[in-house]
């Protein structure tokens, strides 16, 4: 079952590094993450990765294996040939700071941006009511464990660093579709979600869907929907001369505009 | 952010230093409260404290949004009464205590019986999508020990939900966060004695920093990571528990660590990790490898009143409760994870050392991806198995110590003046054995709990605050650069990896004295060769280093489990003695306290009386033993 694995690792700082090899024993069952934390156990100690609970679940152990954005808890080594050579690098889309660990701050900045929900007074017996059909749409959203694979992987701005200033990604997509999805939220964020979030520079190639782990249909569910309910509300007459008449749409009656 | 973050080179938001080499000398910040942690009860306790105008920090070792609470699962138990009107405070809290055998410290199953429902009422105000009920109220489920459904969840993801919740919060609230800081040591006033601030450094650079501050809320989580087969992630190396003895305050109920009947036995690289309890709360059951639900064979006495004896009748009990007792696979976790252990040791266990979970032939498919979708995606990435079709394999896994800092039940104050412990680093809540779903509810409770009343104190300080001795800096920079000046010592990986083995064999889920007192041996042993450790390379994001910083605080947590294991000689709740079986009478009158020895090399134990629990609350266990 034991094998050899030829285990690539890319060692090196903001000033400049480069890839280097770390042949390490592996066995059966084990994910990329096992891999690096026997080299980090055995020939490299001060190896820099970031890790937390190694099932999934919080979304630290981003990188990109053999070039492909990847949580190395949830990469199995099953999943390659045992020949195979395996290349772990940081995500490319955020500066290095050391090996494997990136700078994601950008995200904890987008996020600060995103003014955060705002529900009305409960009800009188201090209890809130939604329909599970209702929050269903924004639980999927919030099934997002903050990988940021999406953002890295999102080609508006993996190539493009003069773009992160005014688009937000699809992680804050996410969000915004939540809020608005949201069956108690009293704000409306669509003129933001264009306006200040960049929501029109998404041209839905869908990428990020495909590297989610969690399997959420950001282009689908989140981001499409988010994009017909900002065109709605700016360029659609019907819906312009709806609401100049007193009609409006059912999630955002009611709403403030931010 | 503070002021003094977004200069020089910092990143605005973390305030992080990213140039390894950075000179500038030692970084200094001044709050009311300092919160070290940023799971559950970190984040729940800055928010309180901010809210009542401290000036407040977050410490966390991870990326914020990572910490261990993102792991919890099955749901927040609280009485809001949504599924069975008849739930309140009083059942809630009278499971609670016998759950732990009545160890518990009764005051804080009280408060945290109390205000869990508005606790889980204010996640909702902040944005938190819980499962409805057919009336669109908050949903509640089964789970063991509890008498209703009463835990609040989000399918078999509610930690994340919960973390989210409250991490959302604390940044629309503004509240500074220092993300991947470690804490190193708490400072005391040299005259008073009183909390005067914290010391650590930054992983991203390795630089100090220094916080001025009158309050320290402990709330690092557990000690998990002490023992190989866990649930626990790499950051529950004990540091609050740690820092708490190091600065003179002591723990109780240490030999008290829960093993979760369900984690993962196979593969390999994922042996110990969960698998929810709420598997059985909805109609999972466990076999061995003879095909027989054995869980009929392990009803003590204490619980057999409320305990269904057949499978008819528990099988009826998912959906008529009134007239049915609740299934055997619903007992605590203690009395789970002892019956599973003992199939294994009688040889009936599954080929990869564990038994069967089985919910693929009581569910349709439908419903156990609807209501367990993370096992289901965890098994399915992870094992190859559809548990939709097939039997889960699982077995015993580290998960919780009910042990921590001992602390005023109402202010969550330890017997250091400013000094707060909330969440897992805290004692006496679960007494010997904790509750599923009583976790969180813990957390959301004590944490509002000593934001608030660290803000009284530090209000009553006015200008007259508690201040940090030099040298006590000065001292802390020497004692973490240690690793770094040693040369042919020993790799800290490889004393952790040994400490590991041995926890897990010789202070695991089932004691001896033997073993404890061979486990106190070789702790010593540990204890000789980390004064040698060595680490490789710089300063700048080493994850050598920091586990070497982190071992010490493994060492001692680990020695206070074993002394408190071998001391207390009766079996009870998640301290199970083969060589005592059953419960002592005088033993559940008592409580284990450890401390930091004088001179700091090791911890000394002397037994407490517990809390009496006055006649009020007496009368709702009149009848059961």
């Amino acid at each position: 079952m034991a094998y050899k694995l030829k285990l690539r690792i890319w060692r090196g700082d903001a000033a400049g590094g480069e890839i280097k090899d770390y042949p390490v024993e592996v066995s059966e069952g084990e994910v990329v993450l096992d891999a690096i934390h026997r080299v980090q156990g055995t020939q490299a100690g001060d190896l820099a990765v970031r890790w937390n609970c190694k099932a999934g679940k919080c979304g630290s152990c981003s990188a990109e294996v053999n070039g492909k954005p990847r949580l190395m808890c949830m990469c199995r080594l099953s999943d390659f040939a045992e020949d195979e050579t395996i290349t772990v690098t940081p995500m490319r889309s955020f500066p290095v700071i050391r090996d494997l660990v990136t700078d994601v701050s950008f995200n904890y900045e987008k996020a600060k941006e995103l003014p955060s929900f705002s529900p009305p007074p409960r009800d009188a017996d201090n209890k809130r009511r939604m329909a599970q059909v209702d929050v269903e749409r924004g639980q999927e959203f919030r099934k997002c464990i903050e990988c940021f694979l999406c953002q890295n992987t999102c080609h508006v701005v993996r190539d493009h660093e003069e773009n992160k200033k005014a688009f937000a990604g699809p992680r804050f997509f996410l969000r915004y579709a939540e809020l608005d999805m949201h069956p108690l939220d009293t704000n409306d964020r669509r003129n933001m979600a264009q306006e200040q979030a960049g929501l029109g520079m998404c041209n839905i190639t869908k990428c990020c869907t495909e590297v989610c782990p969690e399997g959420i249909k950001i282009t689908d569910n989140a981001i499409i929907p988010m994009k017909e309910r900002v065109a709605d509300r700016k360029f659609d007459p019907l819906v312009w001369l709806g609401a100049k008449i007193g009609m409006r749409n059912k999630d955002d009656d009611g709403r403030t505009e931010l | 952010m503070t002021e003094s973050a977004g200069q020089d080179g910092r990143h605005p938001m973390t305030g992080n230093a990213l140039d390894g080499n950075a000179e500038g000398g030692m970084e200094r910040h001044s709050y009311d409260v300092v919160v070290i942690g940023a799971g559950g009860a970190g984040l729940r306790a800055a928010i309180a404290a901010h809210e009542s105008g401290a000036k407040t920090a977050i410490v966390c070792k991870s990326l914020l949004g990572k910490a261990h609470t993102v792991m919890a699962e099955g749901g927040i138990a609280a009485s809001m009464g949504n599924v069975y009107p008849d739930d309140n405070w009083e059942v809630h809290f009278r499971d609670t205590m016998r759950g732990g055998k009545m160890l518990n410290n009764w005051r804080m199953a009280q408060l945290h019986a109390q205000e869990a429902p508005e606790r889980v009422m204010e996640l909702e105000d902040w944005g938190a999508l819980f499962d409805r009920t057919e009336d669109g109220l908050i949903s509640q489920r089964d789970f063991g020990g509890h008498k209703y459904a009463r835990l609040a969840h989000v399918g078999d993801r509610t930690g994340l939900e919960m973390i989210r919740t409250l991490q959302q919060r604390a940044v629309a609230l503004g509240i500074d966060v220092y993300m991947e800081c470690t804490i190193t040591d708490v400072f005391k006033d040299p005259e008073s004695g009183a909390i005067s601030g914290a010391f650590g450094y930054w992983r991203e650079s390795g630089r100090f920093i220094v916080f001025d501050t009158p309050t320290v809320i402990l709330a690092t989580g557990g000690i998990g990571k002490s023992f190989k087969v866990t649930s626990n992630s790499w950051e529950y190396t004990g540091d609050g528990h740690a820092l708490a003895m190091r600065a003179g305050a002591s723990l109780i109920n240490m030999e008290f660590v829960q093993f979760h009947p369900t984690g993962m036995v196979w593969p390999p690289s994922v042996k110990g990790l969960l698998v929810t309890e709420s598997v059985r709360g909805d109609g999972g059951i466990l076999k061995n490898s003879e095909g027989e639900r054995f869980m009929f064979n392990y009803i003590p006495e204490f619980f057999k009143a409320e305990t269904a004896d057949t499978i008819e009748e528990a099988d009826r009990w998912y959906d008529d409760k009134k007239n049915n007792r609740r299934p055997p696979e619903l007992l605590p976790r203690d009395e789970v994870a002892r019956a599973i252990n003992s199939e294994i040791k009688a040889g009936r266990g599954t080929p990869h050392g564990g038994i069967y979970l089985d919910i693929a032939s009581r569910r349709t498919p439908e419903f156990i991806k609807k209501r367990l979708p993370s096992m289901y995606h965890q098994f399915k990435e992870l094992a190859d198995v559809d548990i939709t079709a097939e039997p889960m394999e699982i077995g015993p896994t580290c998960h919780y110590v009910m042990g921590g800092v001992e602390v005023d039940a109402d202010t969550q104050e330890s017997a250091v003046t400013g000094l707060y412990a909330v969440g897992e680093c805290s004692g006496g809540m679960h007494g010997s054995n904790r509750l599923g779903g009583n976790s969180l509810g813990d957390l959301l409770v004590f944490g509002k709990r000593a934001g608030e009343f660290a803000t009284t104190y530090v209000n009553s300080l006015g200008s007259d605050r508690p201040r940090i001795d030099a040298a006590d800096i000065k001292a802390a920079e020497r004692s973490a650069l240690a690793p770094f000046e040693v040369e042919g010592g020993e790799n800290p990986y490889t004393i952790q990896s040994d400490l590991q083995q041995s926890m897990n064999d010789l202070v695991g889920i089932i004691r001896t004295a033997a073993e404890l007192q061979q486990s106190l041996t070789e702790i010593e042993g540990f204890k000789t060769r980390a004064r040698t450790m060595v680490v490789e390379g710089h300063r700048q994001y080493n994850p050598g280093w920091h586990l070497a910083i982190d071992l010490r605080n493994m060492l001692i947590v680990s020695e206070c489990i074993a002394k408190a294991a071998l001391a207390r000689t009766e079996s009870r709740g998640g301290h199970t003695r083969d060589d005592f079986p059953g419960p002592n009478a005088e033993w559940g009158t008592k409580n284990l306290v450890v401390n930091l020895n004088a001179e700091g090399t090791g911890v000394e134990l002397h037994e407490k009386p517990l809390p009496v629990m006055p006649a009020e609350l007496t009368k709702y266990f009149e009848g059961s033993k």
